[in-house]
């Protein structure tokens, strides 16, 4: 791929040293003031080229759907995600008829009235009528996305508790992630970065009663058709929360309580199964194959085959090793969900060890 | 007629200054004129974008080709780069310095201080800005603060490095990584002066085109680019000033111990006493500037490519009054659409409504302009010089980037797109490469008014063209992909993430054409260099335009115009306008009327 691509740039670099010693070939050997003006023949060439260049973008809009169309996201693995795909997937075709369009009408009549001597330019300095179309075009289309937006984003952001909602604190710090979870009393304990000490990582205030059943974590699992409200807290700086595959997304900032909350719809092991993943998940692995042969001919351990799983990852620059800030989402039934939950230590276990 | 008399005697009174004898000084370094600042700042504004475009090269390749080893690394990036292996924190600096300096340097000062100092007082009718002295000033801080950024490079713990936008409390707690120590002072001091630097021109450009219009030039016969170069100078002085407290307040919490942005950190080990400060503040404050600096970079770029797209179609530009208005509106409404930055730091939602409802609004003058750039194409003559062709590329960018903001702009969309590389996508396109292609087309455009006649090769300049556009297409377009594939921007690189080792293929590709791209601009500097010293003389109105500068004397003199200075009496877009009978144009055989010729017995008056 790599050799194929150098072999690519080589020959559209080639191209335009060719173009530029025939366009030099071309122009106006000199002589009057005007050599450095565009002539006829610039006009035309160009014109040409402005043609060529609407389908060069067309080509490769058409590419990379083509090509690159499988790295994409899969389906939404959420309730309101759902509702953020169908307004992503209407915006995208108003953009691209509008896009398709309006390129087209710039690069044809740019190729179209490419200038000839003795060709008279129409004066046409105003119309009010078509300013007042394409104002009030755009001013209808918009009206309507804003309001489709709006409707979507207050649907997500109000978030309403009940008593079957889950509260589970996302909690970073550099370079990592830990979720609490509010345990029986579905509350949360206090907590705060100047109770840190040894084993209370999370600075959760002991003394209070909520704490007690609080559960900490370092894996995400979450039971499917259940609503999940997290609670972002930051220890030192500013991290974002990006669940990619939920559509959910938030930043975690010092001093302040930031919230999100979703109802994961497919668990992990029917995503596995999910035609979009198994395609991608299969093209990963080939891609890694191929490296691994490189990594055991050097002598290195080969590289693990990749299966899929939800992630969280750190979305806000945060440091060096920002890159490498992730935690592993596990979606699962109520059952697995509840024998999971049962293991794991409450924080007043943990500390008394 | 006696009005006119004491015109004339009052340009003379003027007159004096450029009678005396100039040392090289005050010629070419202290100048006072306006012409040589434009080309300090155009020559300084080149030399930061070498420098900001050779690291977007730099952090291009680790980011196609992670696992491998480049001793270039070493070579420009010293002990970051050793044995071949990018650093992640120089990475992250390179990111930061590419964007901080293409931003700030290049498009802001390198742009819009480039052409507003060239091109205000000659478009007006001008001898000088309203203040020579001040407009020195301005330059000189902005090039000692371009000096302090580039000394940033070489402090010890490495320069800047918590990105562009500096969010405390990464950049106000140096603990928190080593570019957030001193690199990050002189970071912030560096963009101190030049905010003083920005508002001083800006408040030149201002008075300047109220006050010395010449007789005739009423604000609707302005050129557009003088209404653009005005506005944007409106804006910066509004938005500025905020950028420089929120960036004094930074420093108290860095080196003063308040907290203002800082509350419940604990970060080495240790818990911070500060209590009660919010980043969240911070980023109202940053980008209250930040959003209007977009519009301060790409205004300039819109009025020059108005401007050059219409001498060039050889026709009026579609909707002069249109145009203005959206100007004024898109100035409006970039000074309340700072939130839709921030839809998911953890503001109210019911702010996000309101900045969705103020950001999608914006998208309706960015359209009328976008109509009437491809109307004013239609039916013309379109002379295909390079300068016209940057601009209809700068169209062409300005629609596609456009559009994704429609995306981005709405909040329930950015929560899954916020912060990955689609965002660097959209911005890329419509705001750096627009406004990129803004400054080419400028600089091709007015080069013989910079350098005493002289003209760039055109055939340079196409092949500049060609390579920019498809280079430019071939890095941003594939890049909204690997964003839609949910990966985050500002990662030194995606191996830690499996699911993301797909995208490395996308991420050859992009950095294939941005080496393809950055290979065009050696034709252009090339061509630059040469041409300032040995290219062409050219006429004295190359692109038989109709705006006053090229009325002005070729050979720079202290005053522009030698004799008094030239009355207008018609807008600067009477371009191919017929005589009453459409038999010929205005002047016989001339297809453009300029603004300083009077209205003819055998046309029409328009309303300009």
């Amino acid at each position: 791929m790599t050799a194929f691509l150098v072999v690519l740039v080589i020959i559209l670099f080639g191209v335009a040293v060719w173009q530029m010693g025939k366009i030099f070939q071309l122009s106006n050997p000199g002589g009057d003031n005007t050599s450095e003006v565009a002539n006829d023949k610039d006009n035309n060439i160009n014109g040409w080229l402005m043609l060529g260049f609407v389908l060069f973008i067309y080509g490769i809009c058409i590419f990379s759907f083509w090509k690159y169309g499988r790295v994409m996201l899969p389906e939404a693995a959420s309730e309101h995600g759902v509702g953020i795909d169908q307004l992503w997937l209407i915006s995208m075709i108003l953009i691209f008829v509008v896009g398709i369009i309006t390129q087209w009408l710039l690069h044809y009549f740019a190729f179209k009235y490419r200038g000839r001597q003795g060709q008279r330019a129409t004066f046409f300095a105003d119309n009010d009528k078509l300013e007042f179309i394409w104002t009030i075009i755009p001013v209808i289309v918009l009206a309507g996305l804003i309001i489709y937006g709006l409707f979507t984003w207050t649907d997500i952001m109000n978030i309403e508790e009940d008593e079957d909602t889950i509260v589970v604190e996302l909690y970073a710090y550099q370079f990592d992630w830990r979720a609490r979870y509010a345990g029986e009393d579905n509350t949360l304990g206090e907590a705060n970065v100047r109770l840190i000490e040894g084993a209370n990582q999370l600075g959760v205030d002991t003394s209070d009663p909520n704490a007690q059943d609080d559960v900490v974590v370092n894996e995400l699992h979450l039971p499917v058709g259940k609503k999940i409200l997290f609670k972002m807290r930051s220890q030192d700086v500013l991290h974002s929360a990006y669940m990619p595959h939920f559509r959910a997304q938030m930043n975690c900032v010092p001093g302040m309580i930031t919230q999100f909350s979703y109802t994961p719809t497919i668990t992990t092991v029917e995503m596995r199964e999910n035609e979009d993943i198994q395609d991608k998940v299969k093209h990963i692995n080939e891609i890694r194959a191929e490296k691994s042969k490189e990594l055991v001919a050097n002598g290195d351990e080969a590289l693990e085959p990749y299966v899929f799983d939800y992630m969280l990852l750190c979305n806000k620059i945060c440091g060096s090793n920002h890159y490498n800030m992730q935690m592993k989402i596990v979606v699962e039934t109520q059952e697995e969900y509840d024998a999971w939950m049962a293991e794991q230590a409450t924080l007043a276990q943990a500390l008394k060890q | 007629m006696s009005a006119h008399a004491i015109d004339h005697a009052e340009d003379h009174h003027d007159d004096h200054g450029h009678h005396h004898k100039e040392t090289f000084i005050t010629k070419y370094i202290f100048s006072q004129d306006h012409k040589m600042i434009s080309k300090q700042y155009l020559i300084t504004g080149l030399f930061m974008g070498i420098i900001g475009i050779a690291m977007s090269l730099l952090f291009r390749m680790q980011l196609a080709w992670p696992d491998k080893q480049f001793t270039i690394y070493e070579v420009f990036l010293g002990k970051w780069g050793a044995e071949g292996v990018m650093d992640p924190n120089i990475y992250l600096a390179l990111v930061t310095i590419h964007g901080t300096i293409m931003v700030f340097f290049v498009l802001t000062a390198g742009l819009s201080g480039t052409f507003s100092n060239l091109l205000i007082p000659l478009q007006i009718g001008a001898r000088d800005m309203a203040s020579g002295f001040l407009n020195m000033v301005s330059y000189w801080l902005f090039f000692l603060s371009s000096v302090i950024m580039v000394l940033s490079l070489f402090v010890e713990a490495g320069p800047a490095s918590v990105g562009w936008t500096i969010y405390p409390p990464l950049s106000a707690v140096p603990q928190a990584m080593p570019g957030a120590g001193a690199g990050m002072t002189l970071w912030l001091v560096s963009m101190a002066i030049f905010i003083a630097s920005s508002l001083l021109g800006s408040l030149n450009y201002i008075v300047t085109v109220i006050n010395l219009r010449t007789k005739g030039m009423s604000m609707t016969r302005l050129p557009l680019t003088v209404w653009a170069f005005f506005i944007t100078a409106v804006i910066g002085v509004v938005s500025f000033p905020v950028l420089l407290s929120a960036a004094l307040m930074l420093i108290m919490d860095r080196s003063f111990g308040t907290s203002f942005f800082l509350s419940d950190i604990y970060i080495a080990g240790e818990v911070l006493h500060n209590q009660g400060g919010s980043p969240v503040l911070f980023e109202h404050l940053f980008w209250f500037l930040g959003h209007p600096e977009v519009y301060i970079v790409l205004l300039p770029a819109l009025g020059i490519t108005s401007e050059i797209i219409a001498t060039n179609s050889r026709k009026p530009i579609f909707g002069y009054r249109a145009m203005v208005a959206s100007i004024l509106a898109i100035a409006f409404l970039s000074t309340i659409v700072w939130g839709h930055h921030m839809f998911i730091s953890g503001m109210n939602p019911f702010l996000g409504s309101v900045f969705t409802f103020t950001t999608l609004l914006i998208a309706i003058p960015s359209a009328v302009k976008a109509f009437n750039y491809i109307t004013t194409l239609w039916k013309g003559n379109l002379q295909l010089n390079p300068a016209m062709l940057f601009s209809i590329g700068l169209v062409s960018t300005f629609i596609t980037g456009g559009l994704t903001g429609i995306l981005l702009g709405d909040s329930a969309l950015d929560i899954n797109v916020h912060d990955t590389y689609f965002v660097v996508a959209h911005f890329h396109l419509v705001m750096g490469i627009s406004a990129l292609y803004g400054l080419f087309a400028g600089v091709y455009h007015w080069f013989p008014k910079m350098f005493e006649g002289k003209m760039m090769n055109k055939n340079l300049g196409y092949v500049h063209f060609w390579i920019t556009a498809i280079g430019a297409y071939g890095v941003f377009f594939p890049m909204h992909f690997i964003g839609m594939a949910g990966l985050p921007r500002r990662y030194y690189t995606n191996t830690e993430f499996p699911y993301f080792d797909d995208l490395t293929d996308v991420n050859v590709v992009i950095t294939m054409f941005a080496f393809f791209a950055a290979a065009g601009q050696i034709v252009f500097l090339y061509n630059f260099i040469y041409s300032m010293f040995f290219g062409k003389k050219g006429p004295k109105n190359p692109w038989k335009s109709n705006t006053l500068e090229w009325t002005a004397e070729v050979k720079h003199i202290h005053g522009n115009w030698d004799g008094p200075i030239p009355h207008v009496y018609r807008w600067a877009y009477d371009y191919s306008k017929l005589n009453k009978d459409e038999s010929d144009y205005v002047v016989p055989g001339q297809d453009y009327a300029p603004q300083t010729l009077p209205l003819q017995d055998n046309e029409e008056e328009m309303h300009h």
